[in-house]
């Protein structure tokens, strides 16, 4: 490296306090906006902003700031940033850093800390917040000298965006922002990536895994998070095109693939349509894509697939055999493995026999046909999903929350393209749709975005609206309004014999709250409404709130009861029935 | 089935807490543990030895390998090496009851580092079979054991530095068939957990 040479990149000789060596770090890695709340021990950090062509969006809760900058994260590929004060500041991030860990998103989270004299000292809003953080982060550091701060930082990021992606929290005490150092960018540069030793790919695991490949007659691809985190579309979809091979997904892996292909099935598990999991459970060969096996997929492990093989090809080395014992491993990025894995592999010729019994399925299996649902009046969470999906042409970025409406927007609304659908899965953190689509709408200021949300989960994080307010982000939001918790009122109905313990809600009229905030709104009853009301948010500028009134007490259909199997799904009553099809109209 | 980790780790703040945290995490239990300097400026050397089948601990070194500040894992199952442990054990003694002890601690090859009117304190080194047998005869004697500090089983492959018996290991493992580095769960049922390595 010859960069003390070079004499087009000036040597930075000037003392700088660590606060701005933070933002110049920062700014020297690209990062051009962050998510955060000032407070007593991050003031320095804040004074020195001015100096640095970052964009800081002010949130109302650092729980929101957690959860932009990782809807940012998800939608652009990109790091996303969070900054927040000490003590509760960085308390209150704790959960969006958790469900970053779960879903492994690049996430830096900077916390003030007090001067590194006090430590230890139960000093006001002090918290031991990397003690707190140690399970949920994929590392964290303390700096306590302002020297240390480039370096850490550059480390910190690296370590964030490389492997298997995940949040890294760097605490910051106060006399490290205010004390000075030298600062040299080129000289902070981290450690290079040290790959995981038990990365496998040796020839010997590629010829097995093409061995199973060839002999297999009844393969299905499981598509999960890994195929967008590591571009591996193309790759995926060669090798299900060379060997007809039908393609399942996980809830985070929706839009890996184009849904509208003829070999995607649709998603897979709990709460996945029935052709998908009778595909699975009937196959002889899984060829699993970055997806590591969740629970809410497999359903009871015991009999998951139980005459299939399975070939793992993972990034993460704990990851593999953990929950299903697989036969191949191929233990690196799915890109590249695919690439390795491909040229051994001809094309079959013809149509093959599993894929039309597959469609077959599809056909088999009760029909959902959204046109035809009972109209009692009501509107159904089906309804918008649909309608959504039909408005969008299937491209606008959905952020969801968590619960029942989660589940329909995957089931209705098919996303095309990757990095479209922000979902809380690993985690399942309610509140995680409305800051989520800001920081969406931030990474993607030319894309459409859309929130949908609960009438639960929405209160949970409602405060950011007025960080919408503030920050004129452009996005709609359509809460899904039932005046129930839906997701946890449909187990008290299956499985609590309907005692509707504390699932009943009340909630704010959330049009009266988006116009104090001055964002509009309308409350929609039925599907005609709906339509209009999409149509006029669309249209207009400026965020727009619709709160849809939805039937009541439905439920996400087929679904299939801890410790069944795939295969035992609940399936939708057959009095009038909402029916269900692979083509939906 | 007992399970002997050796971890080189970076010797900063905080990795005792995060490899320990890790085995909380992954619901294993801790045996023992015993952590000093390694043969390298600013690398510890961890020796850990923990309940677990043969699957988990295969997740247990890929996860402590994503632990930032590890360096190395081994999980040093039957390899050929050296096993030791230190025990000092403090026993009552009179001075008429002294001296079958000094034979005790002759049979067993262990050394008196201390002696004091009613007590005297053994030290001995080995592995926890001789450990464990030189406890028992003293309690079977009449002997009563006042206290007893042990380090925890440390561990030293034979040959070779460790680092270069595992590179040779996976150049070789990929000529291993599948099912050996992957092997299936039996050891739950294994009910002779317990029993230490061979020396």
């Amino acid at each position: 490296m010859s960069q003390t040479t070079d004499p087009a990149i000036p040597k930075h000789t000037t003392r700088l306090s660590g606060a701005e060596i933070l933002w110049a770090t920062l700014e020297g890695e690209g990062v051009r906006e962050v998510f955060g709340y000032p407070g007593g021990a991050i003031l320095p950090a804040y004074d020195a902003l001015r100096k640095f062509p970052i964009r800081h969006i002010l949130v109302r809760h650092e729980q929101g700031a957690a959860h932009m900058a990782d809807g940012y994260a998800r939608a652009s590929g990109k790091i996303g940033v969070a900054i927040a004060t000490s003590g509760p500041g960085a308390t209150n991030m704790v959960t969006g850093i958790a469900t970053a860990m779960l879903d492994s998103i690049p996430l830096l989270c900077i916390t003030g800390q007090v001067s590194s004299k006090v430590l230890g000292s139960d000093a006001f809003q002090e918290v031991d917040i990397t003690g707190i953080t140690l399970p949920i982060t994929k590392h964290n550091y303390v700096v306590t000298r302002a020297e240390d701060v480039a370096p850490t930082i550059r480390e910190a990021l690296r370590v964030a965006r490389s492997g298997r992606p995940g949040p890294v929290l760097v605490d910051i005490t106060k006399d490290a922002q205010q004390g000075l150092a030298a600062y040299d960018f080129a000289a902070a540069a981290p450690a290079p990536y040290r790959p995981h030793p038990m990365l496998r790919s040796e020839s010997e695991s590629v010829l097995n895994a093409a061995e199973l490949i060839r002999a297999s007659k009844r393969p299905v691809i499981l598509a999960g998070h890994g195929v967008i985190q590591s571009n591996a579309r193309e790759q995926v979809l060669a090798l299900a095109e060379r060997l007809q091979i039908p393609i399942a997904t996980t809830l985070l892996g929706l839009g890996g693939m184009p849904a509208s292909h003829p070999l995607q099935l649709g998603m897979m598990g709990m709460h996945g349509e029935a052709w998908v999991n009778h595909a699975i459970q009937q196959s002889d060969l899984l060829i699993a894509c970055g997806m590591r096996f969740d629970d809410r997929v497999t359903g009871s492990i015991a009999t998951y697939a139980p005459n299939a093989k399975k070939i793992h090809i993972e990034i993460d080395p704990a990851e593999i055999n953990k929950n299903v014992k697989v036969d191949v491993a191929l233990i690196g990025d799915l890109a590249e493995m695919l690439e390795i894995l491909l040229p051994h592999l001809a094309p079959i010729a013809g149509e093959s026999a599993w894929v039309r019994e597959v469609n077959a399925m599809k056909g088999e299996c009760a029909v959902r046909d959204i046109q035809n649902l009972p109209d009692t009046g009501h509107l159904f969470a089906a309804h918008v999903m649909n309608d959504l999906w039909h408005a969008t042409n299937g491209k606008a970025i959905v952020a969801t929350d968590v619960g029942q409406h989660q589940m329909w927007e995957a089931q209705y609304y098919k996303h095309e393209d990757p990095r479209t659908l922000i979902t809380s899965g690993g985690l399942g953190t309610m509140g995680f749709a409305l800051p989520a689509g800001i920081g969406a709408k931030v990474a993607c200021p030319d894309k459409e975005v859309w929130v949908i949300a609960g009438d639960g989960g929405f209160q949970m994080t409602a405060c950011e609206l007025s960080t919408i307010a503030q920050e004129n982000i452009d996005i709609n939001i359509a809460i899904v309004n039932n005046g129930y918790l839906g997701m946890v009122r449909q187990w008290q109905e299956f499985f609590y014999e309907k005692n509707y313990e504390s699932s009943p809600i009340l909630s704010p009229d959330f049009v009266k709250l988006a116009e104090a905030h001055g964002i509009p709104g309308a409350t929609v009853r039925t599907r005609a409404e709906g339509l209009a009301a999409v149509k006029a948010a669309r249209e207009r500028k400026g965020p727009f709130v619709i709160n849809f009134m939805v039937e009541k007490e439905d439920s996400v259909y087929p679904m299939i009861p801890a410790g069944s199997a795939l295969h035992e799904m609940i399936r939708r009553p057959g009095k009038n029935p909402l029916i269900e099809t692979a083509q939906d109209v | 089935m007992l399970h002997t980790f050796v971890a080189l780790v970076e010797d900063k703040p905080g990795v005792l807490t995060r490899v320990a945290s890790l085995f909380r995490r992954l619901n294993v239990n801790i045996v023992s543990l015993t952590v000093g300097r390694s043969e390298k400026l600013g690398v510890s050397r961890m020796t850990i030895v923990s309940e677990a089948s043969n699957t988990a601990s295969h997740r247990i070194m890929a996860s402590l390998y994503k632990l930032e500040n590890v360096l190395l894992v081994d999980d040093v199952g039957q390899a050929s090496c050296v096993v030791r442990e230190l025990a000092l054990i403090k026993v009552a003694a009179t001075p008429k009851t002294r001296s079958h002890i000094f034979e005790l601690a002759e049979v067993f090859r262990a050394r008196i580092v201390d002696l004091a009117p009613e007590s005297l304190m053994i030290e001995i080194t080995g592995v926890e079979s001789k450990i464990e047998g030189l406890l028992q005869v003293l309690n079977e004697s009449e002997d009563r054991i006042l206290e007893v500090s042990r380090t925890g089983r440390m561990v030293m492959r034979r040959g070779q530095h460790t680092s270069r018996v595992l590179d040779a290991m996976r150049v070789s493992s990929a000529d291993v068939p599948e099912d050996e580095l992957l092997s299936p769960d039996e050891e739950e049922a294994d009910a002779e957990a317990g029993i230490p390595p061979i020396i």
